[in-house]
């Protein structure tokens, strides 16, 4: 896995000029398919010539010109074969003025790309695997790697994601000042499951990938300086560096899991804690809450507390109310039991959970199983905690979080019950 | 050459597993975690994965129209269930059983008799044999 600070100062380059090249091309043709491809191959042939070649004096005039070229070149193939006497005579033609490209760059055409690569139209994935090309800049053969599949695969899955773009009439333009709040909710959440598909990989033996973390945190950098008022740009921004930061503790040396309560907390990132922290509290204030906001706000909680018996688990009880409130999510409810078991009691906890029984969407996911063995230990009911744990490691679909799950279950199995021995000692 | 090694079990088995002492059930972890990286560093492993458990397994049929028509089995008690595999790449037969024997040597709780079978089979290719 590489990280961001190993890349070559060329490959950072080309990742942050690909999506402004790609926005001026897109512009001028009109073909989003086709000028990605072009822009793909621009880079490639800047990592062949700039390493040898030097830096040109302005790369990005450089990467639009290659680009433009290979544009019309496929235009001119298109067009007629029989004409290549007269084209060679119009190559001239082609090489026209630089002095466009020396101005400002369209700031916007960055925020337009990502408005169509995270549109409703696409499936997630696809939508994520799009904003990694034509906006995080990386290469198939990377995205293909980050999703652990093979290149050709990803490379079919862009390619049918770029023909429903195409299919759809999905046009590269801003949307609509009544569409733009929606479209940007789209973006948001696409950044969001990017970052979690690195995080917390739902499948597959390694738990985190780290490289779709990153470039969902870059990506999400990128959109807050187009955005920078957006409080919700900046909430999500806040909740995934906060996150993020509890990235070494999360895993012991085996990769096994550990959880929140357990972690080293000196191995957090203290620096991008507190980027995090200045980002939520200088957003707050400004007005409209949102979900991220909210989300980050807890975060910031526990990341705050040196050891997890400081945990200010009231005010994180409160933030649950409030997103609760917001939004109907299932996971919200079962995070909520957890904090009010933390200030009520696991019994508390354990009552709430009740609720979520009933609720399709959660009642046969794994996670409510693992909280309410978590919860039961708590009361001391080892027997129903290990019943519990042994459920959740058999409907998990990862094997870190499996393999969690049957150790909880095992190390339950050779303690007597608590109340049992409270039983014995009272007798 | 490329080989599956394949590792099944029963229900019983699956649900036994659940049931081992904690420290039988770590060191089995390790193991699988040590022999997945030894794989991938010497540069022989294709991809492996684990399944989920035989509980959350369907059978599908096609409809005649082609929509599915999905059951819960019923499996037979002595159905073997995947449980996990790898695909390795090897120059031969004898490197792949040397693989599969290693395999097969996860460790299990204190008298478990004999050792983890591996059921070993060569890959089909696209290419004839004699092009390769």
């Amino acid at each position: 896995m590489t990280s961001k600070s190993n890349d070559l100062p060329i490959e950072r380059l080309l990742r942050e000029l690909t999506p402004q090249v790609l926005g001026t091309v897109v512009r001028r043709f009109r073909d989003f398919a086709a000028a990605e491809d072009a822009v793909q191959e621009a880079a490639l042939a800047a990592s062949m010539h700039w390493p040898t070649e030097g830096l040109p004096d302005n790369p990005r005039a450089w990467l639009t010109k290659v680009a433009f070229r290979r544009m019309t070149d496929q235009v001119r193939s298109e067009s007629a074969r029989r004409r290549r006497e007269t084209e060679l005579v119009q190559e001239e033609s082609y090489n026209f003025e630089w002095a466009p490209f020396g101005f400002a760059p369209e700031e916007d055409d960055t925020l337009t790309l990502l408005f169509m690569c995270c549109h409703p139209a696409l499936t997630p994935a696809s939508a994520i695997a799009l904003t990694l090309r034509a906006v995080g800049g990386l290469t198939t053969s990377e995205i293909a790697h980050a999703f652990l599949v093979p290149e050709a695969t990803m490379a079919q899955r862009i390619s049918r994601a770029k023909q429903s773009i195409k299919n759809s009439g999905i046009g590269f333009q801003m949307p609509t000042a009544n569409e733009r709040a929606g479209r940007l909710q789209a973006v948001l959440h696409v950044l969001y499951l990017m970052f979690n598909e690195g995080y917390a990989s739902s499948g597959g033996p390694d738990l985190r990938r780290a490289d779709l973390s990153h470039e969902a945190i870059r990506i999400t950098r990128i959109v807050l300086a187009l955005q920078p008022h957006d409080t919700e740009v900046a909430g999500l921004l806040a909740l995934i560096l906060l996150t993020d930061a509890r990235r070494g503790a999360r895993t012991g040396p085996e990769g096994e899991l550990i959880p929140l309560a357990e972690q080293d907390r000196a191995l957090w990132d203290k620096q991008q804690i507190e980027e995090g922290i200045a980002l939520i509290s200088a957003t707050l204030p400004k007005g409209r809450v949102g979900p991220y906001q909210l989300q980050a706000a807890i975060a910031a909680i526990h990341d705050e507390a040196l050891q997890s018996e400081e945990t200010d688990w009231p005010q994180i009880v409160a933030l649950y109310e409030l997103l609760g409130r917001m939004s109907d999510n299932p996971m919200i409810k079962l995070n909520h039991a957890v904090a009010a078991s933390m200030v009520h009691g696991p019994e508390k906890g354990l009552e709430l959970l009740k609720a979520l029984d009933s609720d399709h969407r959660i009642a046969n996911h794994h996670r409510l199983d693992a909280v309410r063995g978590h919860l039961l230990e708590k009361t001391g009911d080892y027997k129903a905690a290990v019943e519990h744990y042994r459920a959740a490691a058999g409907k998990t679909a990862s094997l870190p979080e499996r393999n969690y799950l049957l150790t909880q279950a095992a190390r339950l199995s050779s303690e007597p019950a608590l109340r049992e021995r409270r039983l014995k000692q009272t007798i | 050459m490329k080989y599956m090694l394949m590792v099944s079990g029963t229900k019983e088995m699956f649900e036994w597993y659940t049931k081992w002492p904690k420290e039988d059930l770590q060191a089995n972890m390790a193991f699988m975690r040590n022999f997945n990286q030894e794989l991938k560093d010497s540069g022989v492993l294709v991809a492996t994965g684990g399944l989920a458990w035989p509980d959350q397994a369907k059978i599908v049929h096609a409809a005649k129209d082609g929509t599915p028509i999905i059951t819960d089995g019923p499996f037979p008690e002595a159905k073997e269930f995947l449980a996990g595999w790898w695909i390795i790449d090897v120059e031969s037969a004898e490197a792949a059983y040397k693989i599969a024997a290693r395999a097969s040597l996860s460790p299990a709780p204190a008298g478990t008799p004999g050792t983890m079978p591996v059921e070993v089979r060569q890959l089909m290719n696209s290419t004839p044999e004699e092009w390769q």
